[in-house]
């Protein structure tokens, strides 16, 4: 849960997604002094390296103060130039991209450079399958039964620790459509099985709990907790950040154990439903922060400025969270280097 | 700057009929209307119920009456509204589709009407080892239904179907048709027509045109239903 891709171009201050297309048609990424400063970066690939290359390169930017606010704050930001592919270029390959702008910044892509910032993205880790889907039950013990998991949920161990741009649709039309047809002949044939008496009471008294809570709504816990992630377990993390985050994390599971839905209404009550992602984004912040305080190296979506090197005599595994009371229990697994060994990255 | 949020609220546990309640919020005038719903939400009311997902105009989640007008709430800007310090909003649910709750409508008549003209490509001819493969203009040919994002907006605005005839399947879906009928790999028409060539299908379309004013993907609604119609005509033939 550790490796987390960050886009390198989102909207400023709204994350919208500008698509690498914008860079592949010739958009260039400037700071306030107007210098393409991927060149001292990434000197052959410059614009177009890997995102999370390009995202550490505009962290660096916006910490040296060369962000456009230039402030040195983690939410400045940086200007990606299209104004050098025309218009007719502009309104034909990238047509959703020049109406984010134009609705959301006021300013055309075709004459004015777009304000950008990193933005989380995609999040290499999740629930380990096989290739089937089937939910892992740890290092040889084999699947659980009629337990499957596709997509962005899931790793199936494809990407390593830094998935590459469009390599989603793997996980999606590949191994969703593999997990489809293996539910389908599994669901063919399974019983349905005999659930213990109460086996809904888990569910039925955390809603109940919710709904008489003493204490505020959910909605301030997700901003804290948004904040937190992005600034102290981003792009480029420390030790002593990441320490902070999970006390802060700690901090917010407890209001949460108090947090109150509003609604008291049954039906369509997305107020609940909100509620109960919100726990679910508590808990993944929490294995994730946990996972990248252990892992005291870099690679790929995971970058520690406290251990900067890649060190595969200790950490090239897998980290395999489980959490139940406290801190996650971790453990770890190798990994599968038969088709793909790690090799330095240069760019 | 100072709002308020003047919002059509229905709880159908408590309520006989809908009412309106008003919000005051400070909001910077670039805000999304939706910035505003989901701040209600969070700080001044948690019942307030409304869809939303992606919040940047692609899912087509949050389709509302914003001072009377379809329009997608994470696409409308306070200032584009005209918004000034101390003014109001408006905002109501769809028209057309039962109210579920505040601004959720139930989207199953809507939905329906959609699955009805079958939108998937049809073509049980061998595919070939790689790919049914397409030229840059057959490709344009349905460049514009293909942005449709199912909001619902044209469905609520269509004056056929609020004033003469709820059963037409409405823009929409001749839209999502057209998306296939002009594909140059699909071979359903034929498949498609007993949802299309009906009085509730393509011919109940009258050209009024609203569909096409409020689509907040800009696309030519309008003209995809009358291509339709005449494609038909030509089958005919």
């Amino acid at each position: 849960m550790e490796f987390y891709q960050f886009h390198p171009t989102g909207i400023a201050g709204m994350g919208i997604l500008i698509t690498e297309a914008v860079r592949g048609e010739g958009g260039i990424l400037k700071n306030r002094r107007g210098e393409a400063f991927m060149e001292e970066y990434a000197p052959k690939l410059r614009d177009l390296a890997p995102r999370d290359l390009i995202s550490k390169a505009i962290l660096s930017e916006l910490k040296r103060g060369n962000g456009m606010r230039g402030d040195r704050q983690i939410d400045d930001y940086v200007l990606l130039d299209a104004t050098g592919l025309g218009k007719q270029v502009v309104e034909e390959k990238i047509p959703d991209i020049a109406e984010f702008c134009r609705v959301y910044l006021k300013i055309d892509p075709v004459t004015q450079p777009i304000p950008v910032q990193p933005t989380a993205h995609y999040g290499m880790g999740g629930v380990p399958t096989d290739h089937n889907g089937r939910v892992l039950r740890g290092e040889g013990k084999g699947t659980y039964a009629g337990l499957y998991a596709a997509g962005e949920c899931a790793c199936v161990s494809v990407h390593g620790a830094n998935r590459l741009g469009t390599n989603s649709l793997v996980d999606l039309v590949v191994f969703g459509r593999r997990a489809g047809r293996h539910i389908a002949e599994y669901a063919a044939n399974a019983d349905l099985g005999h659930l213990p008496s109460g086996s809904d009471s888990y569910a039925r008294d955390k809603i109940a709990r919710l709904k008489t809570g003493k204490g505020a709504h959910g909605g301030a816990i997700r901003e804290t907790l948004q904040k937190t992630m992005m600034e102290k377990v981003g792009i480029i993390r420390t030790g002593e950040e990441i320490r902070a985050a999970i006390g802060t994390v700690e901090d917010l599971r407890d209001q949460y154990r108090e947090a109150r839905v509003q609604d008291g209404n049954s039906a369509f009550n997305t107020d609940l439903l909100e509620l109960l992602e919100l726990e679910n984004l508590l808990d993944l912040a929490f294995v994730t922060a946990h996972a990248a305080l252990r892992r005291e190296e870099s690679r790929g979506g995971h970058t520690r400025d406290d251990f900067p090197e890649r060190d595969d005599a200790r950490w090239l595994r897998h980290s395999l969270a489980k959490l139940t009371e406290g801190a996650p229990e971790f453990s770890y697994k190798d990994v599968d280097t038969s088709l793909f060994a790690p090799k330095p990255r240069v760019y | 700057m100072r709002i308020t949020f003047t919002i059509q609220r229905f709880d159908p546990e408590k309520d006989a009929a809908p009412h309106f309640e008003g919000y005051e919020l400070e909001l910077p005038p670039e805000s999304r209307v939706l910035d505003g719903l989901v701040h209600i939400k969070t700080y001044l009311d948690g019942s307030l119920a409304f869809r939303k997902s992606c919040a940047h105009g692609i899912c087509g989640s949050d389709a509302m009456l914003i001072d009377g007008e379809e329009r997608l709430a994470c696409k409308t800007i306070l200032r584009d509204l005209g918004a000034a310090d101390g003014s109001s909003i408006r905002i109501e649910p769809l028209k057309g589709l039962p109210v579920q709750r505040d601004l959720m409508v139930d989207q199953e008549r809507f939905f329906s009407a959609y699955r009805s003209v079958r939108p998937y490509l049809i073509n049980d001819e061998p595919a070939g080892p790689r790919e049914r493969k397409q030229s840059q203009a057959e490709r344009e040919a349905i460049d514009d239904p293909t942005k449709c994002i199912l909001c619902a907006s044209c469905y609520s605005a269509c004056p056929v179907i609020r004033e003469k005839n709820p059963a037409f399947i409405g823009p929409a879906a001749v839209l999502n048709a057209a998306r296939f009928v002009f594909d140059s790999r699909d071979r359903g028409t034929a498949d498609r027509l007993p949802s299309l060539d009906r009085p509730d299908g393509v011919w109940a379309c009258e050209n009024k045109f609203r569909c096409t004013q409020v689509c907040p993907r800009g696309i030519k609604v309008t003209k995809s239903i009358n291509l339709t119609k005449r494609k038909i005509e030509s089958l005919r033939k």
